[in-house]
């Protein structure tokens, strides 16, 4: 089947623990304080600013005010600071501890770098200024720029893509651009099942059709039947390196050269590029494209769900292709922006516009700076140590998880688990919640796809052997829990700020926006 | 190497463990001949955090900071006041370093805000329902032209020649791969937008129409007309809201009609940054919201039947649906989305409207003083905080010399149409909250002296 | 009235020249608790193994395709706002769609209950 089917439990099968804690007048408990909505607590006639009296001049607004209320609640300062201060304490985070979620790589996040996004001469410039007035941030673009594209081997960078799944896009438009620009029409991507969703849902937004190529047993792809698969038809594949099961594609080199005979381009998805950072460079794996995740690889913080920041690094066959704009240095030192006035002279291949302006500079920012920091040798380090600890987490857990891929020798920057071993009806929802209780962030749980209840650990480099030892034994008294059939763990978490959510209601009765009660009432009366 | 917890002691014992002789047997999988053996050659090696501050500060110091000179700047990036307390929360530690909610029962923070988010901006904008955010406007009005497609089943789209010259390049880029077709041109100096000229090129292809509402201009209109004439042809309204402090005095798109409302969110809360990270707004009718992209966050009950908030709808996501999706995002702009709704809660309606007032009476006075330039003249009748001048001769030469006299005056439209000469002498002047008297006082008068 | 049964986990009734289609017990077991579900149009026309509705549960989504060709006479409107009869009466009330057989002929390659009860046993 095309789609993921399978589903799972979203709701707690019975509540053990119910009627064993003792409740408070206020639902607070000590430190852990209960928040209303902004819409419970605030009101329109509030304001925590204080604003200038605005000029006595005749509107010029068309006869089209606003009458009608916005009903935007407002809150004074204090309670604002206090409405956010308190919800953010419902938040587990880096900052809180080990976040094991396996492909997103959650590392520490250096405050230098907020800083040096902070600063005047960054954060407070328009992106339309005259290109005199901003020249230091065409140079941050450029420094960066040229880091990535000697850190990967390759010949040339997209800065623009605004995330991840967007420097996908801009990899397999270039692809496209390249393939028609010899008149060669090609119509399919083929994606390995254990890819990230996002592989073919960018190669359908991009016109592709979408085949999947099948994994081995030992979790690699199969080269063989991608081989196989190879035709005029085929324009490119996308792989992950390191692929999703943790493990790096040996055979990538031969891959490449195949889909190069046969006429196609390799794309390489970047999301992992933090495992291999320093040791090897996918332009001499045969790479024409890769997106490089700034918030994975480069520490940029992940924000609760972006933003993040994803250029693209080509070769040498792609690099012509690449989207406007790019930050291009003149003979006299000055940099250019090469936008769409310039490109028919510079860059006449260009398949184009991608997004408003220029990039996530506050990203660039903050990636050069992490990046200055450690330096060639410390990128190699983090690599170094990113798949030093997965692996100690790895080889201090198979004696009680099923690692699927464990035999076959060493991890890159993740280990993989299953939920193999487990006592009837115990699953991964169950061992993930367990760990909420101990005070940790789950792992990456069903994903890859290729293995039953997967769990996927990423540690990252930025944890320390205490850290990881506290964690293996979280995560080691869970999985004996979930072996031996522990039913408190159905009902887990027990301590969080809520308990299981029932996910299947929010799906079937969707509640998406704030309603007033009164308004309610009044619906459900006629 | 300041952010490696790990010291050559706990490495020995770590690869004793693991039953690994050195670090290389685990990269053993990474072919020899390409393994590296030391660090890149031709790159700095690592360094403290004062070299990075001093670097970092250097390269600052060669840009001009808008806040410290008289700023007109717009087009689609507006400027203005961000109260401290909002890059106060945004840096605490469980939002900043928190990512996607996906284990609902320790991330209700960051939900319960998204929830919040959304609330206000389908509030703002007149929609039923609006998503968690998305990369910015650009990218939210061609996801907008996408879902129309989606619903419609048809592949025309109308893109009105008020809408900011990037989004109709982004749409052109993508439409050139997707097979959508666009219709488009250049905006021509009129006071009056073509609202009325879309209602006359609609036919039975068409997915949707794509207006800028206040347009790239400057310039407002009524779409009330143009949203019936587009739905009785069974397409689509879609208003992209480039400036979201404006619907702090002016008529929502929602209310007027509009099916789609996306926009760009960078106003409140986020700042200028160099054109990004922004946020992209999203909101629409009720009806559609299985056809949104982008994640949404939903109400529901735990367990014990507290209320809680949970990711839901995922199902028209990449990570299920994969070749399926509704989109292939997955990265939002959560903290964007965050300072936002932040910015928002402290101003509220009261302060949102208060806020919109003082944009406007300063935009007009602006327009006022400009107007008395010799040779100068204001292009529109109505507009909200932007408004465009015709000079007497190119505006992108003016803009540079403003720029060397440490004016930012404006965005000439010669740098956002370089193809179309007629628009050349065009200057797009925005005013905000943060402008002052003497702000105004200095550019006209300077322009009047480029001018002479 | 004879009831068949697909490899893909639909179940087929047939009473004269109209065919009902529903989701089997195993395969609501499956997908969890159902959330959504799309059912074709009256008068959509499908060839044997085309798409033809949509069932979602909370993470897993999944396409129901025509285990036969014809042209839908009903679809069941009742799932848009009790989706949850997939899993209570996947066999009865959770029906997905009728349709009126183009080619009758197509239920001859179909698996009989008893044969379907050994493929699921194989699984």
């Amino acid at each position: 089947m095309s789609m993921n089917n399978q589903g799972r439990p979203t709701r707690q099968v019975e509540d053990v623990a119910a009627g064993s804690e003792r409740t408070t007048s206020t639902g607070n408990r000590a430190l852990m304080l209960e928040e209303a909505l902004i819409f419970e607590i605030g009101d329109r006639n509030r304001t925590g600013v204080d604003l200038p009296e605005a000029p006595k001049v005749a509107s010029r607004l068309g006869g089209l005010e606003r009458k009608a209320a916005i009903s935007l609640p407002g809150l004074s300062e204090q309670e604002t600071v206090r409405h956010y201060t308190r919800l953010s304490r419902q938040n587990y985070a880096i900052d809180l501890g080990l976040f094991p979620l396996g492909s997103c790589t959650m590392k520490h996040n250096p405050r230098l770098n907020e800083k040096m996004a902070r600063l005047p001469g960054f954060a407070d410039i328009h992106p339309l200024q005259p290109i005199q007035t901003v020249q230091g941030a065409l140079a941050v673009i450029d420094e960066l720029g040229e880091w990535l594209v000697k850190l990967t081997g390759m010949a040339g960078v997209a800065m623009s893509p605004k995330a991840g799944a967007h420097g996908e896009l801009c990899g397999i438009l270039a692809i496209r651009s390249a393939l028609e620009a010899r008149g060669d029409k090609r119509s399919v991507i083929l994606v390995p099942e254990s890819a990230h969703g996002t592989n073919p849902a960018t190669a359908a937004f991009a016109g592709y059709q979408v085949e999947d190529i099948p994994a081995k047993p030992d979790g690699r792809v199969d080269v063989d039947a991608l081989i196989a698969r190879l035709a005029p038809d085929v324009a490119g594949v996308m792989i992950t390196n390191p692929n999703t099961c943790g493990l790096f594609e040996r055979d990538l080199k031969v891959i490449s050269d195949a889909v190069h005979a046969a006429g196609g381009f390799v794309y390489c998805d970047g999301a992992n590029f933090n495992a291999v950072v320093g040791k090897v460079r996918p332009g001499d794996l045969g790479v024409d494209a890769m997106h490089i995740n700034l918030h994975k690889t480069f520490s940029t913080p992940h924000g609760g769900g972006g933003p993040g920041s994803g250029p693209v690094v080509f070769s040498e066959a792609l690099a012509p292709f690449a989207p406007l704009p790019f930050v291009e240095r003149l003979d006299d030192g000055r940099l250019a922006l090469i936008e769409e006035e310039s490109a028919q002279d510079h860059h006449a291949s260009s398949f184009g516009r991608m997004v408003a302006f220029h990039g996530q500079m506050g990203m660039f920012t903050r990636a050069l700076a992490y990046i200055l920091s450690h330096g060639a040798d410390g990128l190699k380090q983090v690599a170094e140590d990113a798949v030093l600890n997965a692996n100690y987490v790895l080889r201090s857990l198979e004696d009680v998880l099923d690692a699927p891929f464990g035999a076959a020798g060493p991890c890159m920057h993740e280990a993989l688990f299953s939920d193999a071993g487990f006592a009837e009806g115990f699953s991964t929802i169950d061992l993930a919640k367990g760990l909420i209780d101990e005070g940790f962030h789950p792992m990456t749980v069903y994903f890859p796809l290729v293995v039953h209840g997967a769990m996927l650990v990423e540690p990252t480099e930025t944890e320390s052997k205490a850290a990881l030892d506290q964690f293996i034994g979280a995560l080691r008294s869970v999985a004996l829990r979930a072996k031996q059939g522990d039913a408190s763990l159905h009902s887990a978490p027990h301590f969080a700020p809520r308990r299981r959510l029932d996910e299947t209601l929010a799906a079937r009765k969707p509640v998406l926006v704030w309603t007033e009660p009164a308004i309610e009432q009044a619906e459900a009366a006629e | 190497m300041r952010y490696l917890p790990l010291n050559t002691q706990d490495r020995v014992s770590m690869l004793a463990t693991i039953g690994a002789g050195s670090i290389d047997d685990l990269f053993v999988d990474i072919p020899e001949e390409a393994r590296l053996t030391g660090p890149i050659r031709g790159l700095p090696m690592h360094a403290p955090e004062m070299a990075v501050e001093r670097h970092m500060k250097k390269l600052a110091g060669q840009n001009l900071v808008a806040g410290e000179v008289p700023f007109f700047m717009g087009a689609g990036a507006y400027r203005h006041h961000v109260p401290a307390s909002v890059d106060h929360l945004i840096q605490r530690g469980e939002f900043l370093t928190a990512y996607t909610p996906y284990q609902p029962e320790i991330a209700q923070g960051t939900l319960q805000m998204l929830f919040e988010f959304q609330t206000q901006v389908a509030r703002l904008f007149g929609c039923d329902v609006a998503n968690a955010s998305m990369y910015d406007g650009s990218t939210a009005c061609w996801e907008a032209v996408t879902m129309a497609r989606r619903i419609t089943k048809r592949g025309k789209a109308l893109l009105s020649s008020g809408l900011h010259p990037h989004y109709v390049g982004v749409a052109k880029t993508m439409a050139r791969f997707t097979g959508d077709a666009l219709v488009h041109q250049a905006p021509s100096l009129n006071a009056e937008t073509d609202v009325d000229a879309l209602i006359g090129q609609i036919d039975k292809d068409t997915s949707c129409v794509v207006v800028q509402y206040p347009d790239i201009l400057g310039r407002v209109s009524d779409l009330t007309a143009l949203a019936s004439a587009t739905q009785a042809a069974g397409a689509l309204l879609i208003a992209v809201v480039t400036e979201p402090v404006a619907l702090g005095a002016l008529r929502s798109p929602g209310e007027m009609g509009a099916d789609i409302v996306v926009g760009e969110g960078q106003s409140l809360g986020v700042g200028l940054q160099f054109g990004g990270p922004y946020v992209g707004l999203f909101g629409c009718k009720q009806k559609y919201v299985r056809q949104m992209p982008g994640r949404l966050c939903g109400e529901t009950v735990d367990a014990e039947g507290k209320r809680g908030f949970v990711l839901t709808l995922s199902t028209r996501e990449q990570h299920i649906r994969r070749e399926k999706a509704t989109s292939n995002i997955c990265t939002n702009s959560g903290l964007c989305a965050l300072a936002f709704s932040i910015h928002m809660t402290l101003l509220g309606e009261k302060g949102l409207r208060g806020l919109a007032d003082v944009n406007h009476g300063m935009a007009v006075t602006a327009a006022n003083r400009l107007a008395q330039v010799p040779g100068v003249a204001v292009l529109n009748d109505s507009f909200f905080n932007e408004f465009t001048l015709v000079l007497p001769k190119d505006a992108r030469t003016i803009v540079r010399e403003l720029a060397d006299r440490e004016i930012l005056g404006g965005v000439s439209l010669g740098r956002l149409y370089p193809d179309e000469p007629g628009l050349a002498n065009g200057l797009v002047v925005a005013v905000t909250e943060t402008t002052t008297p003497e702000d105004i006082e200095s550019f006209a008068t300077v322009l009047q002296e480029l001018l002479a | 009235m004879s009831r068949y049964f697909t490899e893909e986990h639909e179940w087929v009734e047939v009473e004269g020249k109209v065919a009902t289609v529903g989701i089997t017990e195993y395969a609501q077991e499956q997908l969890g608790d159902v959330v959504f579900v799309d059912v074709p149009a009256e008068g959509k026309q499908f060839d044997k193994g085309d798409e033809a509705a949509v069932v979602e549960s909370v993470k897993a989504a999944s396409d129901v395709y025509s285990p036969v060709s014809g042209t839908i006479v009903e679809g069941n409107d009742v799932l848009a706002d009790e989706p949850a009869l997939v899993n209570t009466d996947p066999e009865g009330d959770g029906w997905f769609f009728k349709l009126e057989l183009s080619d009758p002929s197509e239920l001859d390659g179909l698996m009989d209950e008893a044969g379907y009860k050994k493929f699921v046993a194989g699984l």
